[in-house]
């Protein structure tokens, strides 16, 4: 039986109890989701309560459910700008192959594109297209900055480069290299998962909302 | 018939016109006032065989008037022989354009234009190559900080000023030797 850590996928550890506890005393056939799935029909149910219901449930947050699944199917936008963004490349092929952690689904339209991942040198005549799709992705969205140019302007001290692009964007997660390996890319994106992991899902998408109720 | 050849046979044919010429390591470099270039430069391609246009560049001589220089490399295209062409410019003076010779200087003297300053009488497409329109400042000319300096177009594009000083790759004045004046890195206290 496979096991999976509820803690990796984001659950609190008060909402598994009954799960813990059926594992431990061997009930169950082994087959166990985080939403309520069909029971047993072979079992003797209560006309009114299937005890063996509980079993099938499990109780979570909503910010914890939702960021499970934004976390575990990032769709990146390749701003592919330099050097970097061979890298980038070559960390979604074969070799590396980003999509073992569900960050694979590249994504060149920025209206479909959930995180960002800046990778090259931003020239201040690009900077304003940058910008642009980024403006142009929906929310939720995230940024990387994927080396020394995206975070810092790197090694072109100059008229013509923006020093970071964090002037422009706010970024979540900088990748620091020139450029990074793929293994430092991924486990950029995976530390981005660990942060998605985090946040008041909820909270913040419904946050206008909140605001107008208090007003 | 060598580049040698050809500097005595413009000579001859422009006179007065030719200002200098340098021989530098087999290198032929032929000086001539700003009036008569565009004609040097119609003989060298029509007359002397140069078809090849290898590149157009110019020098900013801050300080000094004329101020600024341009410079044609000129080839073959069976590269048996090179030429480069060199005449002044004064800051109000206007160039006149190669394209109607070698289509290639299109984009050079666009880029000159755009990095240097200097303007061109009938050109094509006489607009920025490299930086956007609307650019306030020309980033080649020596009295043009590395740092850049900052520009605002609403909409357009910006720029800022990089900071330089104590960083890497940046030269600090003084007779000490070129490694110990422009470390690739540079202790960051």
């Amino acid at each position: 039986m496979a096991r999976l850590g509820w803690q990796s996928l984001g659950f609190p550890s008060g909402a598994c109890e009954n799960f813990h506890k059926r594992l431990e005393t061997g009930a169950g056939d082994g087959i166990f989701a985080p939403f309520p799935m069909v029971t047993d029909n072979n079992s003797t149910a209560h006309a009114a309560y299937d005890s063996k219901i509980e079993g099938n449930v499990i109780v979570t947050r909503v910010d914890a459910a939702m960021n499970w699944m934004r976390k575990n199917s990032m769709w990146p936008m390749p701003m592919g700008l330099a050097c970097c963004a061979i890298e980038m490349m070559a960390s979604a092929c074969s070799r590396f192959d980003l999509s073992r952690f569900g960050m694979e689904v590249m994504r060149f339209s920025p209206r479909q594109a959930d995180v960002m991942i800046v990778s090259g040198t931003v020239t201040y005549k690009m900077a304003l297209a940058v910008k642009r799709v980024w403006d142009q992705m929906p929310e939720p969205k995230w940024c990387i900055a994927m080396g020394a140019c995206a975070s810092s302007g790197g090694m072109y001290r100059s008229y013509a480069v923006l020093q970071g692009i964090d002037q422009l964007i706010p970024v979540d997660v900088y990748i620091s290299g020139c450029p990074p390996r793929p293994e430092a890319l991924i486990a950029g994106l995976m530390k981005l998962q660990d942060q998605v992991a985090k946040e008041p899902a909820l909270a913040n998408q419904k946050k206008e909302f909140f605001e107008e109720l208090s007003s | 018939m060598s580049s040698a050849h050809d500097i005595e046979a413009l000579k001859g044919k422009f006179g007065d016109a030719v200002t200098g010429t340098i021989e530098f390591r087999g290198e032929q470099t032929i000086c001539v006032s700003l009036s008569s270039l565009h004609e040097v430069l119609a003989h060298a391609k029509n007359e002397l065989g140069y078809d090849f246009l290898l590149d157009v560049a110019s020098l900013d001589h801050f300080g000094e008037d004329p101020r600024f220089e341009m410079v044609y490399e000129l080839t073959t295209l069976d590269d048996s022989k090179h030429l480069r062409v060199k005449s002044k410019v004064a800051e109000d003076e206007k160039v006149p354009s190669a394209t109607d010779l070698w289509l290639g200087a299109d984009w050079h003297e666009r880029e000159v234009y755009d990095m240097m300053g200097i303007g061109f009488t009938d050109h094509p497409n006489l607009k920025r190559i490299l930086m956007w329109e609307g650019y306030p400042f020309h980033p080649l000319r020596k009295d043009f900080p590395l740092a850049g300096r900052p520009s605002e177009m609403p909409d357009v594009a910006f720029s800022g000023v990089a900071p330089l000083a104590g960083g890497p790759f940046v030269t600090a004045p003084g007779s000490a030797d070129v490694a110990k004046r422009e470390p690739r890195s540079r202790a960051m206290d």
